[in-house]
Formats: C-alpha cells, sequence, structure tokens
C-alpha cells in the first residue's frame, strides 16, 4: 500500500499489529500455510533441533481433528505433555484468526501444565493462501509453502505469502521434477514481501531446517516489550 | 431500547467465544443419519430450542436476576446435563465466554464465575453486566442454540444457506416464545437423545468440531 495521509501526516502500513507479549511470557510463533506443503515436518524438524536448549510446545490445529498432533507424539519429537490439538469445526481459519477462542484456552493449559515454556509452537491446519494467524494469538508467523504447488504461488501473493514474518519455501528438491523455477520463485517473494525475509529449504537435504532455524533463534532473542 | 445492540452484539456468531467449533450435537446427528436435510434439520432444531434452548435459557434468567447464585446454578446446570460429554462441551464454550466478559468488562469482579463456567452461567452473568433485562439473556441464549447448530448442519450436509436462513427465520417466532417462557421459571427438562449425542460424539474418530 503507498503512503496516505492520517490527519496531515504521511502514513505508511509497514508495521502489522503486534500482540503485547508480557515479560516471562512463551514466545508464540504461528505456522501457517496451504495443505502439505511441510508445515507438521517443518514444526517436527524444530522441535527435534530445539528441544534440548529450550522448553518447548506445540499446539495443532487440524482440519480432522488430531491428525497432526498424532503425528507429532508418534514420532516422539516431544513429550505428550507438550502437544495440544484443537478442533476448528471444519474452518482452521476461522480458528487461528476470526475466533481465537480455543487455541487461547489451549495455550493456558499448556503454560499451566509445563514449567516455564519458552516457545509454543501453533500450527494451523492446512488451508488456503489467505489464511493468516490474528495478531492476538501469535507473535510473529512462519508461512511454508512448497515448490509443487507451482512456482507462482509467491507472485500471487495474498497475505501468508506477503505479510509472513518469514516466508518458507519448501521441497526444493522437486523444483527440476516439476519444472519450478526457484530464481522466480525468490524474486517473486522478493518484490510483493519487501523487507520482509524468505527462505528456500528442503527438508529431505537439510532434515534441521537450518535457515528456519536460525531465523526462530532470532526471534526468541527479541527482548518482549 | 438502548441496549437492542449489545443484544445484537452478544447474539453474533461472530462473537469471539470459541462458539464455531461446537456444533450442538448436529455432527454427530448428521454422522448417525438423523439430521439429512432442511425436514430432519426443523425438527432437529426445534427440538434443541424447546428443550435445550430453554432449559440453559431459563439457568440464565435465573443467574441474570440473582434468582440462582453463580454456584447453585452451577449445580442446577450439572444436574440437568447428565452426559459428562455435555458438561464437558457446556463449560468449553462458558470458559470462551467467561474470556471475553472478562476482556470487555475489565472492572466487574468476575472471580465467582472462575475459568470454566457452565455456557448459561456465564450468559446470565454477562447479560447483567452488559446492561441487558433477562428476557433479553434468555432470548441470546435460546437464539444461539438455534443458530450455531444451524450454521453446523448448514456446513456439514453443504445445504444452501438460504434455506437454512429461511429456516431460522421461520423458527423466530419459536425463539421467541420460549425465551419468554424460560423468562419466568426455572425449566426442568433434559433430552436422552442430545445426550446420548453428545457422548457418542466424542468417541467417534476424527470429527470436526468439539461437541
Amino acid at each position: 500500500m503507498p503512503p496516505h495521509y492520517l490527519d496531515g501526516e504521511a502514513h505508511a502500513h509497514t508495521e502489522r499489529p503486534r500482540r503485547h507479549r508480557e515479560p516471562g511470557e512463551p514466545l508464540r510463533i504461528g505456522v501457517g500455510g496451504p495443505v502439505g506443503s511441510g508445515k507438521t515436518a517443518l514444526v517436527a524438524a524444530l522441535c527435534r533441533q530445539l528441544r534440548d536448549d529450550l522448553s518447548l510446545a506445540v499446539l495443532t490445529n487440524d482440519i480432522y481433528t488430531t491428525e497432526d498432533a498424532d503425528f507429532l507424539r508418534r514420532h516422539a519429537v516431544l513429550p505428550d505433555q507438550r502437544i495440544a490439538a484443537v478442533q476448528t469445526g471444519g474452518c482452521p481459519h476461522t480458528a487461528i484468526r476470526d475466533d481465537i477462542t480455543a487455541n487461547l484456552d489451549a495455550i493456558d493449559d499448556l503454560i499451566a501444565g509445563n514449567d516455564r515454556l519458552d516457545l509454543i509452537l501453533v500450527e494451523s491446519g492446512g488451508d488456503n493462501l489467505t489464511a493468516t494467524f490474528s495478531s492476538g494469538l501469535v507473535d510473529v508467523q512462519i508461512f511454508v509453502v512448497d515448490v509443487a504447488g507451482g512456482d507462482k504461488v509467491p507472485r500471487k501473493g495474498g497475505p501468508g505469502v506477503t505479510y509472513s514474518d518469514l516466508l518458507v519455501v519448501n521441497k526444493t528438491d522437486l523444483a527440476p521434477l516439476v519444472g519450478a523455477d526457484l530464481d522466480v520463485m525468490r524474486g517473486d517473494a522478493a518484490n510483493v514481501r519487501g523487507d520482509r525475509p524468505t527462505v528456500l529449504v528442503s527438508l529431505t537435504q537439510d532434515p534441521a531446517a537450518t535457515p528456519v532455524l536460525a531465523w526462530v533463534r532470532e526471534q526468541l532473542c527479541v527482548p518482549t516489550s | 431500547m438502548t441496549n437492542l445492540s449489545t443484544l445484537l452484539t452478544l447474539a453474533d456468531s461472530r462473537l469471539p467465544i470459541g462458539g464455531h467449533v461446537h456444533s450442538g450435537g448436529v455432527e454427530e446427528a448428521v454422522t448417525s443419519g438423523l439430521v439429512v436435510d432442511l425436514v430432519t434439520l426443523r425438527a432437529y432444531l426445534r427440538r434443541r430450542i424447546r428443550i435445550q434452548g430453554l432449559v440453559t435459557a431459563s439457568v440464565a434468567a435465573a443467574v441474570h436476576t440473582g434468582v440462582l447464585s453463580i454456584s447453585e446454578a452451577d449445580g442446577e446446570t450439572d444436574a440437568r446435563t447428565p452426559a459428562p460429554a455435555a458438561r464437558l462441551a457446556s463449560r468449553a464454550q462458558g470458559r470462551g465466554l467467561a474470556r471475553l466478559a472478562r476482556r470487555v468488562w475489565p472492572d466487574h469482579d468476575w472471580h465467582l464465575l472462575g475459568t470454566t463456567p457452565h455456557l448459561a452461567v456465564a450468559a446470565g452473568a454477562v447479560g447483567a453486566v452488559s446492561g441487558l433485562n433477562p428476557d433479553q439473556t434468555a432470548l441470546s441464549m435460546v437464539y444461539t442454540t438455534m443458530t450455531g447448530s444451524a450454521t453446523a448442519a448448514q456446513r456439514l450436509l453443504a445445504l444452501d444457506p438460504g434455506d437454512v436462513a429461511a429456516l431460522t427465520f421461520e423458527l423466530a417466532p419459536l425463539c421467541d416464545q420460549t425465551a419468554a417462557e424460560a423468562g419466568k421459571e426455572l425449566a426442568d427438562l433434559s433430552d436422552p437423545l442430545l445426550d446420548v449425542l453428545a457422548q457418542r460424539h466424542i468417541q467417534r474418530e476424527r470429527p470436526l468440531f468439539v461437541s
């Protein structure tokens, strides 16, 4: 949006609304994106990398109840009491954006049931390109797309691609197989995102999700307001 | 009537109290083949309004007027809600309303309500604090009992939204009449069907709704 005027002052929307995070409150990071883009695999990777250094928990928002939470439990990325799931009535975007009550209740329960959490990863159910997290639910958010979804996705934009705090283009190893041009995706993302970062990863080649992990660690160092 | 907008706001399905993840038994009714179309949905909604709507609205109105204290109303609601799953669903929704109430009216002392009140109990307390009259509190309770289930059925059966809207207009007089009745005295009904549906719902694999 170009700068416009409010009470005679130039006014540009460079900053999105942010939740007020109290000192001592765990950082909440949202992980959203279309179905099959690799959100749960990314969350699992982050848990494996961070669980020895941090106290963390995961909250999933499934279309079909506990599918993603069950995946995380089966793969034992975290103890059971650190994983919670909310049901979304078939509307994952409603539960993370329009009425976040069920998620807030689940976060309260995770905080009450675990000692001093540093980080809560809130995973959205797979949804469409317009689904983003409310600033009342998370402090920052990651939007995950994959190259197999087509290299036009970053150009099409949408709130997740444009305004997420980190855009992850996943499954880069598949690019030659699906005819996706990674430079086009990188360039289109930069065009719509301004100075918001984008990283390209392949979780099969880089199971630690190194660039995402580095970004998450940076967020953990940002002092509370 | 200056508080009409407050009533509309409280009865709006967009009110962020977590109601959208509850179907009021409709999901299990659909899964069981009891609600399959508009005709069966009408029958289901009438039953919801006449029993669940009446009972919860009468509890809410009694809390609003002070006829029942919060703790008495909690016990009375438990007594009218034998299925453990239905009690949990009621408290999950009451938790959402109590959360919002603390946010909207931070100066009011909500501690008696606790964190997980029954929905009807929370609705009675919120109705009084928000400036509604008891009949409006009852109407809000009856109306949202209907719309929560109607919206869920619309999603689950892919019904024409215009048809479902027409049905809710058709049932509006029944909502009014039920709310007026609820304002008079505490209703002593319970519905075995709704209890069975609530209990079966939580045993299903992969439901979309919490209840």
